[in-house]
């Protein structure tokens, strides 16, 4: 049987990592820099973020938004911060006190470990992993674990139904969002995210020589990923799982002082996550505009980094729109549009996205 | 020892005592939170064995969809929220089963592969793993991924609704929500049998 798969398995490319700009140095001096990229990828990118969101929103709705903290309100989200460390850690009498306390690492470490592989620009990234885009998957898929114990150890109604609207939402949106992964990895015949964007900067729109993101023959994809993104993180209209007007705040009621800061800290990281997935999957990466390509260099990885980050918050703002533009929806049309919809359409772009892979070759 | 060594008995003797704990919490949650600690714990043991494709099936599937539908489950139906205990009483028991099963199978699997070694500890490529799957093993593959499917389609046809379509009989919910004011018509609807909810409103 050996002999039969042999010549095959000589034709597939063997997988070499991309080489990283931080494996400079010792092991130390690289593993330090990694560290450092993870931490400002986690803690400073979301407050600019965030920042974002707050201004963003308060123009929308024809208010200016924080204007004291620092200039233009730019440090109220570090105000925010050194408010909540210093707030009282509240455990409410009936809860299970370990799972309650343990709850809200789950998410953030989840979180902080996807950003290992996410690529800003050549060589400017922690790992380049064969499995990468699989590795972001499966470790963000481990975030709803925490939710549902913060739901189910606060003791509190509220917070249990809140836990479970999200393991429900959170289950039936990874599946679109899986499948539609999966058809951009076909396309690109890897699932390494480095090889994915250099993937598109070589990809053409069927065979005429033009250059193009994987948004414009996957649009369908593109739609449902971001969609099913909104939902995993359970933002507007997707945010029933928090329903304030129905669950007072749903499973993070009882978090107060830090534990309610590191939620709000995976959801901003979370969306900055999400946008990364988005811009590396569909919208080129560190590419400035389809067929040009970055200088080399110091100054292309510099505007790698910007352009990556410009992507990112472009998407970061879509977010925010739809949050201010739209209404909650239901929990069952939320079911319903991932089972009847979603699911089908993503199965429907897989099967577009495979036979077009062999017809063009 | 190599540093290698090291990290597989630490993560292994983790996966060993949440196991343990699995089946001798009191607390029915805690038991579903440690069958979770459990499994990535394996997931933890093949990525030590390098074999990453594996351990991340592992993570997305057991830890991020079956641990979650155990907890769902639990929660749905009768979990005791906070810190009061639902024991099944029935640790004793479950420790003595599960303590058998681990002799039985770890002692098939050293008489299976006990004197088969491997020197060289280095996973196969995910290109490989997609040919072996989809060349060699494609029939046995496609038979057990039917067999998913049959269960999947005997768990809608179990859980659905004996009168049709689940999602017809709405006519009971909307009264009670109070969209129609014939109150009386709800008892009788939920006392006939057969359900013929669309009556209730003529």
């Amino acid at each position: 049987m050996t002999t039969v798969i042999a010549p095959v398995a000589t034709l597939l490319p063997v997988f070499a990592p991309a080489e990283s700009l931080l494996d400079t140095g010792g092991t130390v001096v690289s593993l330090l820099l990694k560290i450092a990229f993870i931490t400002v990828m986690f803690l400073v990118v979301p407050l600019v973020g965030g920042y974002l969101e707050h201004k963003g929103m308060a123009r929308l709705q024809n208010r200016r938004g924080p204007v004291e903290a620092g200039p233009a309100g730019s440090l109220q989200l570090v105000a925010d911060g050194i408010k909540f460390i210093q707030k009282e850690d509240i455990i409410p009498g009936a809860a299970d006190r370990k799972v309650f306390a343990m709850a809200p690492a789950i998410g953030l470490v989840a979180t902080l470990l996807s950003f290992a592989v996410i690529p800003l620009a050549p060589g400017l990234f922690a790992l380049d992993l064969e499995l990468g885009l699989f590795y972001v998957l499966a470790i963000s898929s481990v975030g709803v674990l925490g939710i549902m114990m913060a739901g189910w150890a606060s003791a509190n109604k509220f917070s249990l139904i809140g836990g479970l609207r999200a393991a429900a939402q959170l289950i039936a949106y990874e599946l679109p969002l899986i499948l539609v992964a999966v058809a951009v990895a076909l396309q690109a015949g890897t699932l390494s995210l480095v090889g994915i964007v250099e993937a598109q900067q070589s990809s053409e729109l069927f065979g005429t020589g033009i250059s193009m993101w994987y948004v414009f023959p996957q649009a369908l994809g593109f739609g449902i990923f971001f969609l099913a993104a909104l939902a995993e993180l359970s933002r507007p209209p997707f945010d029933m799982p928090i329903g304030d007007s129905e669950l007072v705040f749903g499973y993070i009621t009882e978090y107060s002082g830090i534990k309610f800061a590191m939620f709000l800290l995976t959801e901003y990281a979370g969306m900055i996550l999400m946008s990364g997935l988005t811009v590396v999957l569909f919208l080129g990466g560190w590419q400035p505009l389809p067929g040009l390509d970055l200088p080399d260099g110091a100054l292309g990885v510099l505007l790698g980094a910007g352009v990556t980050l410009g992507k990112i918050m472009l998407l970061v703002f879509v977010m925010i729109w739809v949050r201010v533009a739209y209404p909650r929806l239901r929990e069952d049309q939320l079911q319903r549009i991932s089972w009847t919809v979603l699911v089908p359409l993503s199965l429907v772009n897989l099967a577009v996205v495979a036979v077009g892979k062999v017809v063009a070759g | 020892m190599t540093g290698l060594d090291l990290i597989f008995a630490v993560v292994g003797l983790i996966t060993a005592a949440a196991a343990i704990k699995t089946v001798t919490s009191t607390n029915l949650v805690h038991a579903a939170l440690f069958l979770a600690v459990t499994l990535a714990g394996i997931a933890g043991v093949f990525l030590v064995l390098s074999a990453d494709f594996l351990a991340l099936v592992q993570l997305v599937v057991y830890v991020g969809a079956v641990a979650v539908l155990f907890l769902f489950g639990l929660m749905l139906t009768r979990a005791p929220i906070g810190r009061e205990a639902l024991d099944s009483d029935h640790r004793g028991l479950a420790l003595g089963v599960s303590g058998a099963l681990f002799v039985l199978l770890s002692g098939l699997i050293i008489a299976a592969f006990g004197d088969v070694r491997v020197d060289t500890v280095g996973g196969p490529r995910t290109a490989d793993i997609g040919l072996a799957l989809f060349r060699d093993w494609v029939l046995p593959f496609e038979v057990l991924s039917m067999l998913l499917l049959a269960a999947l389609v005997g768990a809608i046809v179990l859980s659905r609704r004996e009168d049709g379509e689940s999602g017809e009989v709405e006519d009971v919910t909307r009264i009670l929500l109070a969209d129609d004011p014939d109150l009386d018509g709800v008892d009788d609807a939920d006392a006939s049998a057969d359900g013929a909810a669309g009556e209730v409103r003529a």
